[in-house]
């Protein structure tokens, strides 16, 4: 089985600190860590691996940097790693972002599953796996808690609801996007550690993929940021006292009040 | 302090620190109460190829010597002592395979010892043979191609949990410290059971246990090096996992202090940060400092044995004495910053203190290593 992850470098939001003048994220001294949801789909990337065999191909585009990130999922278990990393992709927004893994992915012929995060911690958009599955027309399972079995060419996946969860079954190849909730990521072994330093990551620019110019980095984003602001916090909420009967016309009374 | 270690070392350092801190640190307490074995830590341990770390490459470890397990015993400690146990007296007990094991023995052995399937113990103390490892009275008779074993073992770390012991008994009673000899006992060999589990003050997430011996035959081909090397044996032994106890101490001491100064910076009297006054201060500055030179003066032996020093006795018990000491008095000041927080078992240092105490005891007490440092330095000048 072929897998495919993706995942992102992000700063490390356990450390960031906000300046209050610009309310932007202060970068400079955050470490870069994998996007914390990406390590689950690392994980079950890995873990699949070791269920059906095969190998595990962890995809990321950005920086030059970004190779700490793919040997870090290699020392986790995961075969290769690929940089899609070129200047022309600066300023990619979500679609874009998708639009150019996914001619990436299709670079590497053979894919059965493609694993990534529910969303990153930094965008926290959740568009860029439905996006790949878009530009690469197959089918897609976004929030899965649980792979429950993989045969007969379709996986059959729990995806978690806001109420439970449902089951759905997919032909292959499918993307999934996974929640926390799907697995434990294991602490990389010295072995791996020593695996990853030693490890040849492959490097794509664009010039290496089939790429539509237009569809690339500033040129190929919709996206129009207008304002980034911080949303007020949702206002403290009232709670009535007293026997049903009187917690009731009170309750009546102040949704009135408001205009309902 | 930069101890110049190698990229590798690092690599084992913070993988080691990793598992401390996600593994380790939030189960301390509950195996400390409950004397419950750390199976799930050592399972971390295991897939992270830790047990390998002293063990030749070619017996599937990962080929590094003392200093690596120095490195790994440490970090293990500062989250709790007890748990890192599972690791260094597994390591304890494979010294003397490493040391005057034979071929067969090795690849026998040593790779399940790497994987971290399998736990090791060395057994020497008995009940009225302490710091006088002499008066043991095991026996181990000869008959034909066996040895049949008798006596009891206690104070066994990994007692019980461990499948494989590194076992000293008399083989000639009459020829004293030239009449013991070391035998590798496997769990589950007929004649071999365990008696009394201890109930002790600190390293509570270790198993401390009775090992009994009655007819248990074993073979030959299990004893370590040659009939009468067993002193010689577990001397060896023991200069070569001292400074693994110093590593343990350092372990100790470092988690108490960085606790310490995380209090004292949080700890508000008079209406200022503890931290802020002379008195704690003096107290940080000189647990730091006793520290780092107890961590300088383990390296150094651990790397000294590494490079295939000869004469390590010395070097060795002044590593293990040393921090040792400096576990205890480091501890012992933790608490106190701590005030009656300190005393309490909700916060961590009480059972840093407790933990340091049997550094100071076990693998030979500390009297005892200034024994040896003092013949050692009176026979060199």
């Amino acid at each position: 089985m072929n897998i495919i992850v993706c995942i992102k470098q992000v700063p490390d939001t356990t450390q960031v600190r906000i300046d209050p003048a610009t309310n932007t994220l202060i970068r400079e001294g955050v470490q870069s860590i994998i996007n914390p949801f990406d390590m689950y789909a690392i994980e079950e990337g890995v873990r699949l691996k070791e269920k059906f065999n095969g190998k595990v191909t962890v995809i990321t585009m950005g920086p030059p940097q970004a190779d700490a990130a793919l040997r870090e999922a290699i020392s986790m278990g995961c075969d290769e790693g690929v940089l899609v990393s070129d200047r022309a992709f600066a300023g990619s927004d979500t679609l874009a972002t998708g639009y150019t893994l996914a001619m990436a992915i299709r670079k590497t012929k053979d894919f059965d599953i493609i694993l990534c995060g529910k969303q990153a911690s930094d965008g926290d958009t959740a568009q860029v796996g439905p996006g790949i599955a878009t530009q690469l027309d197959i089918p897609q399972v976004t929030y899965v808690k649980k792979i429950e079995d993989i045969k007969d060419n379709h996986a059959t996946v729990e995806r978690m609801t806001e109420e439970g969860f449902e089951i759905i079954k997919a032909s292959l190849p499918c993307l999934l996007t996974v929640v926390k909730e799907i697995n434990e990521p294991r602490i990389p072994s010295l072995k791996g550690r020593m695996k990853a330093k030693k490890a040849e990551i492959l490097s794509w620019k664009a010039i290496d993929l089939d790429l539509e110019e237009e569809k690339l980095g500033l040129k190929g984003s919709p996206t129009w940021v207008s304002k980034i602001f911080t949303p007020p916090p949702r206002p403290k909420g009232q709670i009535f006292e007293g026997d049903g009967e009187d917690t009731t016309t009170k309750l009546v009374d102040a949704l009135k009040d408001r205009l309902i | 302090m930069d101890y110049l270690l190698t990229e590798e070392q690092v690599m084992l350092r913070d993988l080691c620190r990793q598992i401390t801190d996600e593994k380790i640190m939030p189960v301390a307490a509950h195996y400390d109460e409950t004397e419950e074995f750390p199976w799930d830590v050592v399972k971390v341990m295991a897939e992270s190829d830790i047990f390998g770390v002293f063990i030749e490459e070619k017996y599937g470890g990962m080929g590094g010597g003392l200093l690596e397990l120095c490195i790994a015993t440490e970090e293990f400690s500062r989250g709790c002592a007890g748990i890192a146990l599972a690791f260094s007296a597994t390591a304890l007990g494979t010294d003397p395979i490493i040391l005057f094991g034979n071929e067969e023995q090795k690849e026998k052995y040593l790779p399940s010892i790497a994987s971290g399937k399998k736990l090791a113990a060395f057994a020497i103390t008995e009940p009225a043979a302490g710091s006088d490892a002499s008066a043991m009275q095991t026996t181990a008779k000869k008959d034909g191609d066996h040895y049949i074993l008798n006596g009891t073992k206690h104070f066994i770390t990994n007692g019980g949990e461990a499948e494989i012991y590194t076992v000293v008994a008399m083989t000639s009673k009459d020829r004293g410290a030239r009449g013991a000899s070391v035998f590798i006992v496997e769990k589950g060999t007929p004649g071999f059971t365990f008696g009394k589990k201890e109930d002790k003050l600190g390293i509570r997430g270790s198993a401390t246990r009775e090992l009994i011996f009655t007819d248990c035959r074993i073979p030959k081909e299990n004893m370590i090096g040659k009939e009468g090397q067993g002193f010689l044996i577990a001397m060896r032994t023991f200069d070569m996992s001292r400074p693994g106890i110093g590593a343990q101490a350092l372990g100790i001491a470092q988690g108490a202090f960085e606790a310490s100064v995380k209090y004292a910076k949080e700890r508000k009297q008079f209406g200022k940060p503890i931290s802020s006054f002379q008195g704690i201060q003096f107290m940080l500055a000189d647990m730091a400092t006793q520290i780092e030179a107890a961590r300088a003066l383990v390296y150094a032996a651990a790397r000294q044995i590494d490079a295939g020093a000869k004469s390590l006795s010395k070097d060795s018990a002044m590593a293990k004495m040393f921090a040792s000491d400096v576990a205890m008095k480091v501890t012992t000041d933790a608490v106190q910053i701590f005030g009656g927080y300190g005393y309490m078992k909700e916060y961590p240092v009480e059972k840093y203190m407790r933990d340091a105490k049997i550094t100071q005891i076990y693998e030979g007490t500390n009297q005892i290593q200034r024994n040896i440092i003092a013949l050692n330095l009176i026979k060199e000048m």
